[in-house]
């Protein structure tokens, strides 16, 4: 039971540094800035695609993905701590995502007609 | 005995046990909407018809809105939170409510989407383009409908825990806002993917 | 004076002091029984106890497992006197007793299903896994205990929704019959029992995804103190890796039966093209789909579930080995390596299956790459099992035939599969019966016998009591000659060219008539045999529990932490009376100056003082 004291103790003072009141409201005005430019994002990909640009479908599919990695980093990195997250969670993370790459890429090389013969 | 690191983080790792636990589904859910993504590019690629222009078929501006919805409910829950860590417990209850009004907002107007659809006789087997749109949306959706079915329980029964285990309660917060990170993640890629693209 | 005043309690007069002292003690154990108080619900039906949802899982797999081999007798029995009526054929399909090639097909694609997803996997995780890993760790219990329960109790629904589909709908155009593969298109326009598999299968798919969370968790955060990583048991580990496979790999194939299911129930294309003729009519469907998708989708997952069927077996044995060799296991670091590209390595190979679909060669090359690369771990893996053995002091007790069984079993299985993995063999070999030899190999006298070599091991832990020696050994033998019998055949099948799935046998194929008519009648009659060598397993399993040798709890002077709690651990009351402290690796047998030839994970180096440990008395199981 005298673990659990020194567990909770120790946890206190983690906590103070990171839990303070003035490091709290610190990251609140973080996630208003995010918020802001997740909306300005999301308006800035449906100009680009409907607006006056009409870029080849190509290019848009560029523009549009990019803005989109761009806000899903931020909803990550900010909304979900990743950017301050456990080396951990970062290995699960770049290896799932490689094998999502991976589903993502070969099937499609096929159809694509890039590798074979037909 | 009780079982070590469901509140307070394990030494090495850093991390609690519900954490790493919903970080690990999240990997898989990664896997199961990156399969779908998956399965649109083949089938996109490998259309021998044109493919739709998606914000003709469908409807941009609803679908606009929607994605405000969800973004602002994710600054929501994580204004719930950030309260919990404030020793603020009321104030963060009501960001929890209004996570959950966002969560009633987003089904609404997607639920009027779909309505529009079907008046013009389009459905999940009138071509490929409107089968991945109605299943990835309706998968999103059902993943946002248990969202809100969690936030519902924390703001009833499941809300007596932060009484008595209130270090336990806001990591259940933290652990639910992950969730709903994703989920609005999710969305932001399948917008532009299936209206604009 | 306070001191001196009395009190009555009861019939007694006592000093105040002493009575207050009697009443706390008596409310705090009124309190314990209290929150304690589980119904027969929540302690054996919806248990949250690792130990008892092992058993749960153990009990049904086994259900499964008898039942997916009694749908195989059936087809064996077709397929060694075609056409002839049979009594067990009556009695499951009614009718003349003679099997239909669509029944045939039920069979084909059922006993598939079930052994895979409903038997092997969750004896080996569900049952073996959940029983053991928190044990070996020396952890109380699961990290989510509600979870594993809900893990179970979306198997069993699965389960029943897949062994229901056999029953009610044989007028209805009989359960699920496209293969375990599910290929569309013609699996999109099969009967209703296709519907019920899928639905089946997003079940267990589930199921699956709870529980390897669950395990991944338990392993890194609720290691006892001085579990290190290179002291985790090998069966840990490769406990550790499989869940990692189950994570990742599952989430796609659910992903292609909601498709599958929107194709089927909602008239969507996915899988379905342009211009299908069915039936001499062109589909009425939207078409632009494509057949190969699901064929990526069901393999990125099927063939890291290959790995998901070896890696808890391999760990099964690698126990057993290293416990009745009296040795440590050779090359500990080597293995775990191994495992953990093993598990890596399995997602980028699974096209290995679709080398007859017309890819192209480039990307067929890049398969079969990996395919051979794939290979090397299996080989580092069985070679340090095999090395183990050099210089052991062997006991050839029933676990240990087993497990020495599965070291050529697994071999022959694993160098069948090399020219499956290179393209042009593959040419020929691909659905023939090469492949069911090949892959039979490594699950049935593979896998299979690990997990009887687990469950002899284990037994005594659970229950308190051994199994049988005699009617173990007479088990094994048997079992050993006639799977060998059944399989065998199988390659030589494979090579003249009878093609798998057929429900004569190949015998209508001129060309693979005589390999087929040769063989089947002899593999049919061992598979029979097969069969009744289970019968003295049963009876001892049921037997033993109640009249069974008792034991202690360390029966096999084992060194793992599950050895050191006391003989069948209670169920509800977490698993060692004060946390165990682990001083060493888990295969401290024979070492050099100790006086036993094995070391528990808990004991200190000579001269230090070992934390207080375990061992209440032993709870009469």
């Amino acid at each position: 039971m005298s673990d659990h004291a020194i567990e909770q103790h120790d946890n206190q003072e983690h906590h103070d540094d990171h839990d303070s009141p003035e490091n709290i409201q610190k990251e609140i005005r973080k996630y208003l800035g995010v918020f802001l430019a997740l909306v300005a994002g999301t308006i800035l990909t449906v100009w680009v695609r409907l607006g006056p640009l009409h870029l080849p479908e190509g290019q848009a599919i560029l523009v549009a993905l990019i803005i989109a990695f761009v806000k899903g980093s931020l909803v990550a990195g900010f909304f979900m701590h990743l950017l301050n997250e456990k080396k951990l969670i970062y290995s699960v993370l770049i290896l799932t995502v490689f094998f999502f790459a991976v589903l993502m890429y070969l099937p499609v090389t096929e159809v694509l007609g890039k590798f074979g013969y037909h | 005995m009780e079982i070590p690191f469901t509140v307070h983080a394990r030494p090495d790792t850093g991390l609690y046990n519900g954490k790493l636990g919903v970080w690990l589904f999240l990997a898989s859910e990664v896997m199961l909407f990156g399969a779908l993504f998956s399965s649109l590019i083949l089938i996109r690629t490998g259309s021998t018809t044109p493919w739709p222009e998606g914000w003709k078929e469908l409807h941009v501006y609803p679908a606009m809105i929607n994605t405000f919805v969800l973004i602002a409910s994710s600054v929501f829950v994580i204004m719930a939170w950030a309260n919990l860590r404030l020793r603020k417990p009321k104030v963060a209850r009501m960001w929890i409510a209004a996570t959950l009004l966002c969560g009633f907002a987003f089904m609404g107007i997607k639920g009027y989407e779909y309505s529009l659809s079907f008046a013009h006789h389009h459905f999940p087997k009138t071509n490929n383009f409107f089968a991945i749109y109605f299943t990835m949306t309706g998968l999103h959706g059902l993943h946002v409908l248990g969202g809100m079915v969690v936030f519902a329980y924390f703001l009833t029964k499941g809300w007596s825990m932060h009484e008595h285990e209130y270090q336990r309660f806001t990591n259940r917060i933290e652990i639910v806002g992950l969730y709903w990170h994703f989920v609005d993640l999710v969305w932001i890629f399948l917008f532009p993917t299936l209206y604009l693209l | 004076m306070a001191q001196k005043r009395q009190v009555r309690v009861g019939s007694q007069w006592m000093y105040a002091r002493d009575a207050e002292k009697a009443l706390s003690e008596a409310l705090r154990v009124m309190k314990e029984e209290e929150g304690h108080h589980e119904s027969f619900i929540t302690k054996y039906v919806f248990s949250q106890d690792h130990k008892w949802i092992g058993v749960q899982y153990g009990v049904t797999a086994l259900c499964f497992l008898l039942f997916g081999f009694f749908l195989m007798i059936m087809m064996r029995l077709q397929l060694g006197w075609p056409g002839e009526p049979f009594w067990v054929i009556k009695m499951f399909f009614h009718g003349d007793g003679k099997l239909l090639p669509e029944q045939y097909n039920q069979l084909g694609a059922m006993h598939g299903t079930i052994m895979v997803f409903l038997a092997i996997v969750p004896l080996a995780v569900g049952a073996f896994g959940n029983y053991v890993v928190p044990l070996q760790i020396g952890a109380p219990d699961m990290a989510f205990p509600k979870l594993n329960m809900a893990s179970y109790w979306c198997y069993l629904p699965g389960g029943l929704v897949m062994l229901a589909s056999m029953f009610l709908l044989q007028t209805k155009g009989g359960a699920a019959q496209s293969g375990w593969t599910s290929y569309p298109p013609l699996s999109d326009i099969a009967s209703q029992g296709q519907t019920w598999w899928l639905v089946g299968m997003i079940f267990l798919i589930t199921s699956s995804l709870l529980g390897s969370v669950n395990f991944i968790v338990t392993i890194i955060q609720l290691r006892a103190k001085g579990m290190t990583w290179d002291r985790l048991p090998f069966f840990v580990w490769a406990q550790f890796v499989t869940s990692f496979l189950l994570l990742l790999a599952f989430p796609p194939l659910e992903a292609a039966g909601v498709l599958q299911l929107m194709d089927r129930v909602a008239g969507t294309s996915f899988f379905l093209p342009s211009g299908l003729v069915v039936s001499g009519e062109v589909l009425k469907n939207a078409g632009g789909g494509n057949p190969l998708l699901w064929q990526h989708l069901f393999w990125f997952l099927a063939h890291p579930e290959v790995y998901v069927l070896i890696l808890p077996a391999m760990g099964i044995v690698a126990e057993i080995i290293a416990n009745n060799t009296r040795k440590s296991l050779w090359g500990y670091r080597s293995m775990v390596g191994a495992s953990i590209f093993l598990g890596f390595m399995s997602f980028i190979v699974w096209a290995h299956h679709m080398f007859m679909t017309g890819m192209g060669q480039a990307l067929s090359a890049f398969f079969q790459t990996t395919t051979m690369i794939i290979s090397i771990p299996s080989v580092i893996i069985l070679s340090a099992l095999f090395i183990t053995l050099w210089g052991g002091s062997i006991r050839f007790n029933v676990p240990m035939l087993f497990a020495l069984a599965f070291l050529p079993m697994f071999g022959i299985g694993g160098l069948t599969g090399l020219p499956l993995g290179l393209a042009t063999t593959d040419i020929h070999l691909h659905d023939t019966y090469y492949v069911i030899g090949h892959f039979h190999y490594v699950v049935a006298p593979g896998t299979i016998f690990a997990m009887f070599a687990g469950i002899y091991y284990w037994f005594p832990k659970v229950t308190g009591r051994m199994l049988n020696e005699k009617l173990g050994k007479l088990h094994f033998w048997s079992s050993f000659v006639f799977i060998n019998g059944i399989f065998m055949p199988m390659f030589y099948q494979g090579l003249a060219g009878v093609s798998r799935r057929l429900y004569d046998g190949g015998i209508q194929y001129a060309h693979a008539k005589e390999a087929a008519s040769a063989t089947n009648p002899f593999m049919s009659a061992c598979a029979v045999g097969l069969f009744l060598s289970q019968l003295p397993f049963i009876y001892n399993f049921f037997t033993s529990i109640k009249w069974g040798e008792r034991v202690g709890a360390n029966p096999w002077q084992a060194n793992t932490l599950e050895w050191v709690a006391t003989t069948s651990p209670p169920l509800g009351h977490g698993n060692f009376t004060t946390v165990p402290v682990v001083y060493r690796g888990p295969y401290d047998y024979s070492l050099p100056g100790s006086a036993d030839d094995y070391l528990p994970q808990t004991t200190p180096e000579p001269g230090t003082v070992a934390a207080p440990v375990i061992a209440p008395a032993p709870v009469v199981a």
